[in-house]
């Protein structure tokens, strides 16, 4: 399936022109705190998926009409629900990056290509490609809708020309191929112009069809579609190293999946009680190992992770490592379980490490070692005087993901009012950027932005009391070897990046 | 010294308890309803509703403990298995259904083992709260269930407001002390010395609009 293609277009509509940011030999800068934590070393590429803009832009302006010609528009000049990003994800080479929204959709992004004259553009995303991946549908056994809205998207090693792609939403995990055609073959004499057969006997001589070049189209099509497996919301996907698998983790299952094997799957994780009742526990995220295919982490409500081997048994009830630090009983209160509930894990590229978000922190865990994290940061601890409110509001059920940069030596991971925070894990430093229209103009370093917390007020400080809590950072990611990194902050997403010295 | 201390603690004691219960009973409210609105749905945020039913366990565990509620919950293992999470029918039937013994040892909340949030160091677990009469407690959890469930039953938004209307002055201090008692606690103070210094100041002015914005939510969903 194809999805519509329109005739409107929209491109490089973004402002700034930047200077060359990459490192001359290409590879991956690692991030020091001059250069990456560092105060006012991160500058706005450029923001995309802004409806309002969007649909301001007319024809006359500098479109890239020669790469894009699949992608459509809304046809609204406000934003919607169904416009928030609801994912962001770059994929294994970091050209393309894949955003999920409410409404079912897809967008990819590609990167500016490098050309000699172009220098400069470097860092830039345009529109790739778009396509509508779930539609709302109707649950007729359970009378119960289920949404459109895109929970997770992963991107599969690319392995041909073609890009593959995950997408789920709360019960449905579609294979999707992107795919670039810019020649088609003319000259069949088998087929009339509407492709149907000609009579053989009318045939006299045989045409080799020939390739002829025509406008770039880019496709997105399902390949597979995974239904059916999951009775609750499934909250994360991952492909695993081996590259013929996945699994699909729902609040209390995890599901092992063959790409090639629609109607089954293997059930590896079920913490289903036989009676509901005594339910206390949810899985909240799942992941496989980057490089051992036998190994995935699952982290529950209750603040813990589990490591399961899937050699050990078939079925992964039991775990082989679990990882939960002992409570503060200095901390302790009623809310001390809604905030070390887990909201993301997510492994280091190297594969040592595994990082979990919790409410109010960030922790790095060592594989080796299982009764404490290595490390714990601070995301927003003001908040921990204010729990009671954002139970009442029910912020506290937000779930913010978090991501390690190219090199493991930097974590990233979102707030309030915009904010998000990244920690430079070898110099221990941490910054404070917002992601905003206002405050970002293309190409103006990031100022770090501070919470006053406690006493008097400085100037540039804001107060906890006026900190936007309709306003937050929940998905993010980082470019895989490069210092560029993709902010979702509700119907925006914003591009930053390191600024060269 | 050793008597001063004393004096002072008990004079405290009298002040923080009902303040703290009564805050308390308001996060327990508030739990209920979310509780009860997490029913509505037929597919809610599953770990939302095991948070927030988990929530609704520590403080009933806690009441429990410090002899403010009485009554445990019933054995609910024999019950027929429903795709339901623990729910506040339990709670609520056995504030209705009267007394059990205590500390029923089959009592499967008794497994949870919660220490209470309000233990201080040093504090004996309930002694604190032995001044409360836990009849008057129970009695107005007895009135403010039945509330509950009457106003969502009978669905009339006009009531739901005037539930809230009637807990919202407990709000106020509730980050305070839910929260505040951190650093009372590190700090090696008593327990309670601090807690009461947290208690005092009522921070969070957010709280007001934060509950009509639940007001509302809560209309939302009883007229649908």
């Amino acid at each position: 399936m194809v999805l519509q293609p329109s005739e409107r277009h929209y491109g490089d509509w973004n402002h700034g022109r930047l200077g060359p940011w990459c490192s001359p030999t290409g590879s991956p800068a690692p991030l020091s705190c001059e250069t990456g934590c560092g105060e006012g070393s991160w500058i706005l590429v450029c923001r995309l998926l802004f409806p309002t803009q969007v649909s301001l832009l007319s024809m006359e302006e500098d479109i890239d009409t020669r790469k894009i010609n699949n992608s459509f528009l809304r046809d609204h000049s406000y934003a919607t629900e169904a416009d928030i990003i609801s994912t962001v994800e770059f994929n294994h080479t970091g050209e393309l990056l894949a955003t999920g929204d409410k409404g079912g959709r897809v967008v990819i992004f590609q990167r500016e290509q490098e050309s000699k004259n172009q220098v400069h553009r470097r860092g830039e995303y345009n529109v790739y490609s778009t396509f509508q991946s779930h539609e709302p549908e109707f649950d007729y056994l359970k009378s119960l809708e289920i949404e459109e809205k895109i929970n997770k998207i992963r991107w599969l090693p690319q392995q041909n020309a073609a890009y593959f792609l995950l997408s789920t939403n709360d019960k449905t995990v579609k294979l999707w191929k992107v795919s670039e055609r810019d020649k088609r073959p003319e000259g069949y004499n088998l087929k009339d112009e509407e492709g149907r057969l000609r009579d053989p006997a009318t045939i006299t001589t045989l045409r080799v069809p020939v390739l002829r070049p025509m406008d770039l189209m880019v496709e997105a099509t399902p390949r597979r579609v995974f239904a059916n497996a999951h009775t609750y919301h499934i909250n994360s996907i991952s492909v695993n190293s081996d590259y013929e698998t996945y699994m699909s983790a729902d609040d209390l299952r995890i599901n092992l999946w063959n790409f090639e094997i629609t109607n089954q799957s293997f059930n590896i994780v079920d913490i289903k009680p036989a009676n509901m009742e005594e339910l206390t526990e949810v899985i909240t995220a799942a992941e496989f190992h980057p490089h051992h295919c036998n190994t995935f982490v699952y982290s529950s409500s209750k603040g813990t992770i589990r490591l399961c081997d899937m050699r050990a048994s078939a079925l992964c009830d039991r775990h082989t490592k679990f990882f939960e630090e002992p409570e503060d009983p200095s901390n302790r209160s009623f809310f001390s379980e809604i905030i070390s509930s887990i909201s993301d894990v997510k492994f280091s590229h190297s594969g040592r490490y595994i990082m979990t978000r919790d409410y109010l922190t960030v922790k790095v865990w060592d594989l080796n070692m299982e009764n404490r994290p290595i490390e714990t940061y601070q995301v927003h601890d003001y908040l921990r005087s204010k729990l009671c409110s954002l139970y009442e509001n029910d912020c506290i059920f937000d779930k913010f993901e978090c991501v390690w940069n190219g090199s493991d030596s930097v974590i990233m991971t979102g707030s309030y009012n915009n904010f998000f925070r990244m920690f430079d894990r070898n110099t221990k430093r941490d910054v404070t950027l917002e992601a905003s229209r206002e405050n970002s103009k293309p190409r103006a370093i990031l100022k770090p932005r501070k919470v006053c917390v406690g006493g008097k007020r400085r100037k540039d400080e804001i107060s906890v009391d006026s900190l936007d809590f309709s306003k937050k950072i929940l998905h993010t990611a980082w470019h895989p070897s490069e210092n560029i990194i993709a902010v979702a902050a509700t119907n925006n997403l914003y591009i930053f990046q390191d600024k060269v010295n | 010294m050793f008597a001063r201390g004393l004096k002072r603690k008990c004079a405290e004691d009298e002040e923080a308890a009902p303040a703290y219960s009564l805050q308390r009973q308001s996060l327990l409210d508030m739990s209920l309803v979310k509780l009860q609105l997490c029913h509505m749905l037929v597919e809610p945020n599953l770990c939302r509703s095991v948070l927030i039913a988990n929530t609704v366990r520590q403080i009933q565990e806690e009441m429990t403990q410090d002899g403010s509620w009485c009554v445990p919950v019933p054995q609910t293992a024999g019950r027929a298995s429903r795709d339901r999470l623990v729910s506040t029918e339990i709670l609520c039937r056995s504030a209705r259904e009267g007394a059990r013994p205590a500390h029923d040892p089959g009592d499967p909340a008794s497994e949870l083992q919660v220490v209470p949030a309000a233990q201080a160091p040093g504090a004996p677990p309930g002694g604190v709260w032995d001044g409360d009469g836990p009849r008057e407690n129970r009695g107005s959890f007895h009135k403010s269930l039945d509330q509950i469930f009457e106003t969502l039953e009978s669905q009339s938004p006009g009531a739901v407001q005037e539930l809230f209307s009637d807990v919202d002055g407990s709000y106020y201090d509730l980050d305070a002390v839910l929260t505040g008692m951190v650093g009372g606690a590190k700090s090696g103070q008593d327990g309670l010395e601090a807690f009461a210094a947290t208690a005092a100041p009522s921070p969070s002015a957010g709280c007001k609009s934060d509950l009509g914005e639940l007001d509302h939510v809560v209309e939302i969903l009883v007229e649908t």
